[in-house]
């Protein structure tokens, strides 16, 4: 009896700390529950059935996942997005890195430059994509008045379903600032002996840069590419608007820039086909999780971590 | 120094004040238009600079929409989310920092693996409960959602890397003079950590100021539209008023940078330790 004191004196104050520690926790567990478990689970239900918010879920068994595999619209909004990933966010990223590097040639002026590229990000979506329609607009916009000077063709940006994703990559590669400050962080912490011992061995810039500056940002690209294309697959507000303002419509022409947040949002609220809309969130769900392990699962053999920190 | 060093001390920065300007031009073009007359907008060609500048578009702007009230609205849910979450963030984060229990690690990937969840999954079950409880058309759906939604895992990541900064010595000590855990939060640890609830105080009203899809889903009253759902007004079915429109993309962007110039650096770390950490 007596040795057991201690020891269940010692679980007492265990189990204080672990209540103040949850006491501490209790915003985070609260929302954890509310906003995300609930909702996971009911979701994945209504997948099963077809629901329109004003009489019960009914029990649909996996029809809305067949559903989809017939969907057209469905279909060409996941390739649409798909395009958007693989030829909007990859060439950004590549620019933001190399702007990164050329601010960071410890360039005069470095805090002006930087505020420059960063100003953009700083705009309200909405904003920014309405200036961006206005700018694209094909007789009065800017854009089409120097492509038009210097001889260029000048393409119907908005109304042609050619160019409608290209306008939105065009925009995006004004909004990478902060993918840019980030990299220029990941840039200014390569230890400078590094450099300097290869600068000895003989080595070039581009050997420089290529078994040098890469390996040691990878980490940051790493990082990079989970979270834009965990965006990129929910890109919504910049290609709804350009829809919405200069077509009247969602989708835009020949739905070329239907979006899968847009048409699933779509189905949600506008055709109230939450069941619907629920089994397209999972399969959202399932594509992200999917790259996400992805790069993870190929990161040993890309990404490296430094011996500090 | 010979010709081929001098281009490459020259060459990074023509390629930046190339590229720079490039970035500036939609911003002068977004002003400028806003000085014109309806007649110099629509003219080829382009013409840069007003020949008289105006400021009917400002006027306009404020007048044939109800500005003023979406202006209104937006700073209330914006001001609204930034209170709770400077409020309740770092209370989790100091659980996750300074209170070691079993299980607490755990918790904590459990929360990071929040960050990865796609809002399109829990929108549709949380606006029928929002629905269900009244609240739509009100702020609370945004407000509550920048408070609990992901949001909070990420606010609290950033303050917990902050609070794993502040030597332990510093909270040891007040505990063996016997000090409350909660004492020692609001009267150690939260005045230190001023800067980095400046920093999500200053993210979530970004994210909160310019939300578009969370005002789309749950504002259907035009009473309690936002800006950003409202500026939609200037399209007509006659066209677009766009001396007005970009009159109001210019108020609606103005306060977001007056802010990042008042707070630059606050900005930059806070973007440099998501990345980083």
């Amino acid at each position: 009896m007596e040795r057991l004191e201690p020891r269940s004196g010692m679980r007492s104050r265990e189990r204080k700390r672990l209540f103040i520690g949850l006491l501490f926790l209790s915003p985070w567990i609260f929302g954890f529950l509310v906003f995300q478990l609930y909702p996971i689970i009911t979701s994945l239900y209504y997948s099963f059935t077809e629901y329109n918010l004003f009489t019960s879920p009914q029990w649909v068994g996996l029809d809305n996942y067949a559903d989809m595999a017939q969907d057209g619209k469905m279909l060409s909004s996941l390739y649409n997005t798909a395009f958007m990933a693989l030829f909007g966010f990859f060439p950004q990223l590549a620019y933001a890195l190399g702007i990164a590097l050329l601010l960071n040639q410890s360039v005069k002026g470095l805090s002006l430059y930087r505020t420059i590229y960063f100003l953009p990000t700083l705009v309200p979506a909405v904003a920014g994509s309405l200036l961006w329609i206005w700018l694209l607009n094909a007789q009065y916009g800017l854009v089409n008045q120097m492509l038009g000077a210097i001889g260029l063709p000048e393409p119907n940006w908005l109304m042609d379903e050619n160019w409608t994703k290209p306008s939105l990559i065009l925009m995006g590669f004004w909004g990478t600032g902060t993918i840019t400050i980030m990299y220029l962080a990941a840039l200014q912490e390569v230890p400078r002996m590094y450099y300097e011992a290869a600068s000895i061995d003989g080595a070039n810039k581009w050997h420089k840069f290529w078994h040098i500056t890469l390996p040691a940002i990878s980490p940051m690209t790493f990082f990079q590419l989970i979270m834009g294309l965990i965006g990129s697959f929910q890109y919504f507000s910049q290609g709804y608007v350009f829809a919405e303002s200069s077509n009247q419509a969602i989708g835009g022409p020949g739905n070329s820039i239907l979006f899968y947040a847009i048409y699933l949002f779509q189905n949600a609220f506008m055709f109230l086909k939450m069941g619907y809309a629920s089994a397209m969130a999972w399969i959202l769900f399932v594509i992200v999780l999917l790259l996400t392990l992805l790069i993870f699962k190929t990161s040993s053999r890309w990404v490296f971590y430094g011996g500090e920190k | 120094m010979n010709t081929a060093s001098i281009g490459r001390k020259i060459l990074p920065h023509l390629l930046l004040i190339i590229v720079g300007l490039l970035f500036l031009a939609p911003f002068a073009w977004l002003l400028l238009t806003t000085f014109k007359t309806e007649d110099e907008i629509f003219v080829i060609p382009i013409q840069w600079i007003p020949k008289e500048w105006i400021w009917d578009n400002y006027v306009n702007a404020v007048s044939m929409i109800p500005f003023i009230k979406y202006t209104w609205n937006t700073v209330v849910i914006a001001l609204m989310s930034v209170a709770g979450v400077v409020l309740l963030s770092p209370l989790v984060a100091y659980g996750f920092s300074r209170i070691q229990f079993k299980g607490r690690n755990l918790l904590f990937i459990l929360m990071l693996s929040t960050l990865m969840l796609p809002m399109q999954v829990t929108m549709i079950p949380l606006y029928v409960v929002f629905n269900k409880v009244n609240l739509l058309n009100s702020n609370w759906p945004l407000v509550l959602s920048a408070w609990f939604g992901t949001g909070m895992a990420y606010n609290v990541f950033l303050i917990r890397q902050f609070f794993n900064g502040i030597p332990m010595e510093l909270t040891e000590s007040a505990k063996i003079d016997g000090a409350s855990e909660f004492r020692i939060y609001t009267q150690i640890v939260l005045p230190l950590a001023k800067p980095a609830l400046l920093t999500i105080g200053l993210f979530t009203f970004l994210a909160a100021w310019g939300d578009f899809q969370g005002a789309l889903i749950y504002l259907n009253d035009q009473e309690t539209w936002t800006l950003s759902i409202g500026l939609k007004q200037f399209i007509r079915e006659n066209g677009v008023a766009w001396g007005p429109l970009m009159a109001a993309a210019t108020l609606f962007t103005i306060p977001i940078i007056i802010l990042y110039f008042f707070v630059q650096k606050k900005f930059i770390e806070g973007i440099t330790i998501t990345g980083l950490k």
